[in-house]
């Protein structure tokens, strides 16, 4: 190969490095239990045909962020994104691992457990400061959405301008209300859905298409 | 007979202003791990909540301190000065916030401009 060739192909590597677009990286984030996981899993399996992670009734099942990357997402004009989804750590300000022996877990066990979820709830705190360029709110709509976690979490992405939705999970359930969500956070678009039967996922595809481009 | 019961710290908004981040972070783990309540004038600014969850986590100890309750009211929007206005950005207002342990302070009831709680003794 001659020099010219050799220099041509150089240059346009480094060009094509220089205007790849940037993957967007949207977090999960949200409190224990309220289905994270659950989303993550949905939005792989619906795109990509693949899983994420374990979903178990116990809180802090997910203790390690986990990131599918390169989902691509089409909405119905036939506009698409390309995400990285960070299936995060349920975030509290308490961990107490006597919480885990309710569920039957061995006390060593859940021992480990709350320290790992310690880490957990630290490691995703680090990856919003650094890594994610979106977020995906989730709450459990028959909860309190007034929750200090939730306030706490919803005003730090605003000072980080991060763009964000609001999705009200298990409107399946009979005491769901997904309405005092929106009295809560009126300054963003909150989407009603049911992760368990899958039902107005479409919707959010559709949200997170016109929110995340 | 010594009196029982829990000791609560007011911090005034100027003494919190005289403050760093991690002073005031040290400050609210400090006096909570030994049991004090500690009510902020105003509250913390968002990256040192961020930074409090994180610490919080890295002290928590099995059958020793599991953490904090915080409650706080909603931030509010700050009406904007000219050159804020001028500039287009808006500031989030913090609020009163009461910060103890998680085995003592515990939340009744909370909505946007109230907060009900209860402390007992370890």
């Amino acid at each position: 190969m001659n020099i010219f060739v050799q220099t041509r192909n150089r240059i346009s590597k480094f060009l094509a490095a220089f205007l790849r677009k940037k993957r967007s990286r949207i977090g999960i984030y949200g409190p224990p239990n309220a289905g994270k996981t659950t989303l993550a899993n949905r939005i792989a399996k619906d795109w990509t045909g693949e899983q994420l992670g374990l979903v178990s009734e116990i809180p802090h099942e997910t203790r390690r962020a986990v990131r599918k990357a390169d989902i691509s997402i089409t909405g119905s004009n036939g506009s698409s994104i390309t995400i990285d989804i960070v299936d995060t750590p349920g975030v509290t300000t308490k961990v107490d691992y006597k919480e885990f022996l309710e569920y039957g877990v061995a006390k060593e066990d859940a021992i480990v457990r709350a320290r790992e979820a310690t880490e957990g709830v630290a490691e995703a705190m680090h990856w919003l400061r650094e890594d994610i360029d979106g977020v995906i709110y989730m709450l459990d709509s028959t909860e309190d959405p007034f929750m200090q976690v939730n306030i706490m979490m919803i005003g730090i992405i605003e000072s980080r301008n991060l763009p964000v939705l609001i999705a009200a999970n298990k409107t399946d359930l009979p005491d769901a209300s997904p309405q005092r969500i929106r009295s809560a956070f009126p300054q963003h678009p909150v989407v009603p859905i049911s992760c368990l039967e899958g039902s107005n996922l479409d919707e959010l595809y559709e949200k997170m298409v016109n929110n995340f481009r | 007979m010594a009196m029982q019961g829990v000791q609560i710290d007011l911090i005034s908004e100027e003494r919190l202003a005289d403050m760093t981040s991690m002073e005031k972070i040290r400050m609210i783990l400090d006096d909570v791990r030994q049991g004090t309540i500690v009510i902020l004038e105003r509250g913390l600014e968002p990256e040192e909540q961020s930074t409090l969850i994180e610490m919080t986590m890295r002290e928590i100890l099995p059958d020793g301190f599991n953490g904090i309750e915080i409650e706080t009211y909603p931030s509010r929007e700050e009406s904007p000065g000219f050159l804020k206005r001028l500039m287009g950005k808006s500031t989030k207002e913090t609020r009163l916030t009461v910060i103890g342990p998680a085995n003592q302070l515990k939340m009744i009831k909370k909505d946007r401009d109230m907060i009900s709680a209860w402390v007992s003794t370890k």
